[in-house]
């Protein structure tokens, strides 16, 4: 009845090219910007922020940048992890080498810093496929962890190779270190994610985006039609990376404030990244943001209401999760391969017709 | 299962008001591939305040209460508990784990909570000048490359220039934090010093083992945890090395690290920082309040095993420093902020220990306002794998102040112009 097309009428291409062509869903979109950014910055407390809200926009943002790559591209990598501690590295080198320069800055660098880092383990993508090419990601994954304890430059030779981060501020601000605010430590992470968001979203829709589909449903005919395969895979690489390294810089900079390669981006982050957008939904940007909900939101669900509510052993909650994360997986892979995103597509496609389905 | 019903119905029943009470959050891991080491420490914690509200009627007649927070040994997990319990009224964090212990170290000082590393986390923390709210006491990893040494030292009469000690470690903050130290140390004494590293978890040891077939060093100490304590004195009994000859820091030197190992596991050497065994009229205590009352937070079969004593101790270090703390304030119930006064002005004497039924069970230390990690005495352990169990084959030893002192001053001045704190205690 709300939820559809007809009777809102587009007069220009713009405007039959936005992203949320239906006049309910652009205003429901609209909603949650205002709370996102006007409302829940006065609302948010400590707990909200460092368990939830910042671990979920930053994990969000590696979602999409995997997405890119995987959902989009159809290149399989379990590098994550690896781009992520470069994107940390890379953001600490530069806030203590730099300290006058502004933290944003840094944090886009290192993304930037990232994507070099990516395209270099893309090459092999123009040779190897498939598993061979997770296989080599891998190696991506354990090399650079390998090299961030190995180096002691890239720890500034502190003696326990942790990396802290120092204060930084953002308008006088401080939005790393200690002293953080719950507010502007919500804000920098919304900030991120939102304008991640919208980048990925419409790189997916032009030109690039499709070359990158066009890859992943059939490479070879993509060739012959005239995608360049090189530019297609090594720009997927890039870009994902980018947006990798961003999420890295921010998980070490903003939400941990100290971290370590081996302990903070070990091959489980690699993995968790990769259920979130198997489970949010493959080639989605909402589905990158579905799973790391998810994901992020889960564990603390379930220990609110096993251990705190139900006083059960904090051990039997830490392998219930496991259990249900498990039988997660394994559910969206057999029923719903397309996750979260494609169930809230066919929810979009039944309120269409509601309340009339014939 | 029944169990299980019975938490569930009294954990809802009890949503009244909470009273006022000590807590005392317990940031444990029962899961993981470090839960070994993690589930007999949680226990030790949790029972012997369990013990305290049942015998005594808690601390200077207020009940404590422990919140147990599972975190994996995974860092993420670590900061999502810190903020779930630190709302609760948190008097001091016990983390065991230096990745965690290095992320809360900023944080709980501008939260105004302490945090007590005891044994591990960041060395330098020791200088109070500089970490206002951290503590380390009794001792730390830099005091037990010293006292591994020094004990070398003991064994070879005093010469140990040319020998060759290798550093076994887990490649991570906890196992790199003794290598500027062996490094000075290897400098003094003359012993020609080499690190390898395993990396998390551990469970494949086997490229390190024959680098060490290959490089013969006359002793190894080692930095492991979890699982890799195991493998590691697995595969030196396989390779026939002489196992007094291979000392293990206080997180490597429990009862099931080497029970695997068999027959090879005999001899093996580990530091201590408190006594063994359960030959101590507490555990009788927590036997008789605690475990035959069902009140036990794990299956209570772990007392007297060496982890089980060190939560005991590290509970016991904490409610002392409470007691000292309302002693101060003359105030029973105490804050964050009073506890600190407590921790920094705690004195561990002979006496005190027998009277809590401890008797002689760590070693005397005293906190100032400049040095918050005690004297750092410690032990040296081993293993006699016929009788099953460690017993302390040396005294208390002091580590070598002369290196330690400096490389501390070092690492703590750089920590303080990095973050721009003042020097305290003047």
């Amino acid at each position: 009845m709300f939820y559809r097309e007809a009777g809102d009428f587009k007069i220009s291409y713009v405007a039959d090219n936005q992203t949320f062509p239906i006049a309910f869903d652009r205003y429901r979109y609209y909603a949650i910007l205002v709370v996102g950014f006007l409302v829940l910055p006065f609302w948010v407390d400590d707990y909200l922020v460092n368990a939830i809200l910042a671990p979920f926009f930053i994990y969000a943002i590696a979602a999409i940048g995997l997405n890119i790559l995987t959902g989009y591209c159809g290149q399989v990598s379990l590098g994550t992890g690896g781009f992520m501690a470069v994107g940390a590295y890379s953001c600490y080198k530069l806030m203590t080498g730099f300290p006058d320069v502004s933290i944003v800055l840094h944090i886009i660098l290192a993304g930037g810093i990232t994507a070099v880092v990516g395209t270099v383990f893309g090459l092999p993508s123009l040779r190897i496929k498939g598993f061979y090419l997770a296989v080599a990601t891998l190696a991506a994954q354990f090399f650079l962890v390998w090299l961030f304890n190995r180096v002691s430059w890239f720890y500034n030779y502190s003696a326990s190779g942790q990396i802290n981060a120092p204060e930084r501020t953002v308008f006088n601000v401080p939005v790393t270190g200690p002293n953080v605010e719950p507010w502007a430590m919500y804000l920098i992470c919304l900030f991120f994610a939102f304008f991640s968001a919208v980048i990925a979203r419409n790189l997916t829709r032009g030109t690039l985006g499709r070359t990158w589909m066009a890859i992943r449903d059939m490479d070879i005919a993509a060739e012959i039609i005239g995608v360049n395969p090189l530019r297609a895979k090594l720009t997927a690489f890039a870009i994902s990376s980018f947006f990798v390294g961003i999420s890295g810089a921010l998980f070490f900079a903003v939400y941990l404030g100290a971290a370590e390669a081996g302990d903070s981006f070990g091959i489980q982050k690699s993995f968790i990244v990769l259920f979130m957008i198997i489970i949010g939904g493959l080639g989605s940007i909402f589905g990158s943001f579905a799973g790391a909900a998810l994901l992020v939101v889960l564990p603390v669900f379930l220990k609110l209401i096993g251990v705190d509510l139900f006083g059960w052993p904090t051990d039997l909650v830490a392998h219930i999760q496991l259990v249900i994360v498990g039988l997660l997986i394994i559910l969206f892979l057999v029923l719903e391969p397309h996750g979260l995103a494609q169930l809230w597509r066919i929810a979009k496609e039944k309120l269409r017709l509601w309340p009339f389905p014939h | 299962m029944k169990k299980l019903i019975l938490t569930t119905v009294a954990a809802l029943m009890a949503t009244g008001p909470a009273l006022a009470d000590l807590v005392f959050p317990s940031l444990s891991y029962r899961t993981g591939p470090f839960a070994a080491g993690g589930i007999p420490f949680a226990d030790g914690y949790a029972d012997y305040f369990t013990l305290l509200n049942e015998r005594d009627g808690g601390i200077g007649g207020v009940s404590t209460r422990v919140i147990e927070c599972e975190t994996a040994y995974n860092t993420e997990k670590g900061v999502e508990c810190y903020e779930a319990t630190k709302g609760e009224g948190a008097l001091v964090y016990q983390p065991l784990s230096t990745g965690i212990t290095y992320q809360l170290i900023p944080k709980a000082s501008a939260d105004g909570i302490p945090v007590h590393s005891m044994g591990y986390g960041r060395t330098s923390a020791t200088n109070g000048k500089v970490f206002e709210w951290v503590f380390n006491y009794p001792t730390h990893y830099w005091n037990g490359a010293s006292i591994a040494v020094k004990h070398i030292l003991d064994v070879n009469g005093g010469d140990i220039n040319g020998k060759k000690i290798t550093l076994l470690y887990f490649n991570g903050a906890y196992g790199k934090e003794p290598i500027p130290t062996l490094e000075a140390l290897s400098e003094k004494h003359g012993f020609m010093f080499d690190t390898i590293a395993i990396d998390f978890p551990g469970q494949e040891q086997k490229s390190q083992w024959l680098q060490i077939r290959r490089d013969k060093p006359d002793y190894i100490l080692f930095w492991g945890w979890g699982v890799m304590n195991q493998v590691a004195v697995q595969e030196a009994a396989n390779i026939r090395f002489p196992m007094e000859n291979f000392i293990g820091i206080w997180w490597s030197g429990a009862e099931h690290d080497v029970l695997p190992a068999g027959a090879g596991a005999n001899g093996y050497k580990s530091l201590q920082f408190h006594n063994v065994g359960s030959d101590f009229p507490v555990f009788d205590d927590i036997q008789k309040f605690v475990v035959d009352a069902g009140k036990a937070a794990g299956e209570g079969n772990q007392i007297g095993t060496v982890l089980y004593n060190r939560g005991v101790y590290a509970a016991m270090l904490a409610a002392e420093a409470a007691r000292t703390a309302q002693e101060i304030h003359g105030a029973t119930e105490i804050t964050a902020a009073m506890m600190r006064d407590g921790m920094e002005s705690l004195k561990m004497t002979a006496e005190r220990m027998a009277e809590l039924g401890l008797p002689n069970f760590g070693p005397t230390f005293q906190v100032t306002c400049e040095n918050h990690g005690g004297e750092g005495l410690g032990a040296v352990a081993q293993w006699d794998a016929s009788a099953q169990e460690w017993s302390l084959v040396t005294d208390f030893i002091a580590p070598d102040e002369d290196v330690i002192l400096p490389l501390i001053e070092a690492d703590s001045m750089a920590y303080a112009a990095e973050n721009n704190i003042e020097m305290r205690c003047n």
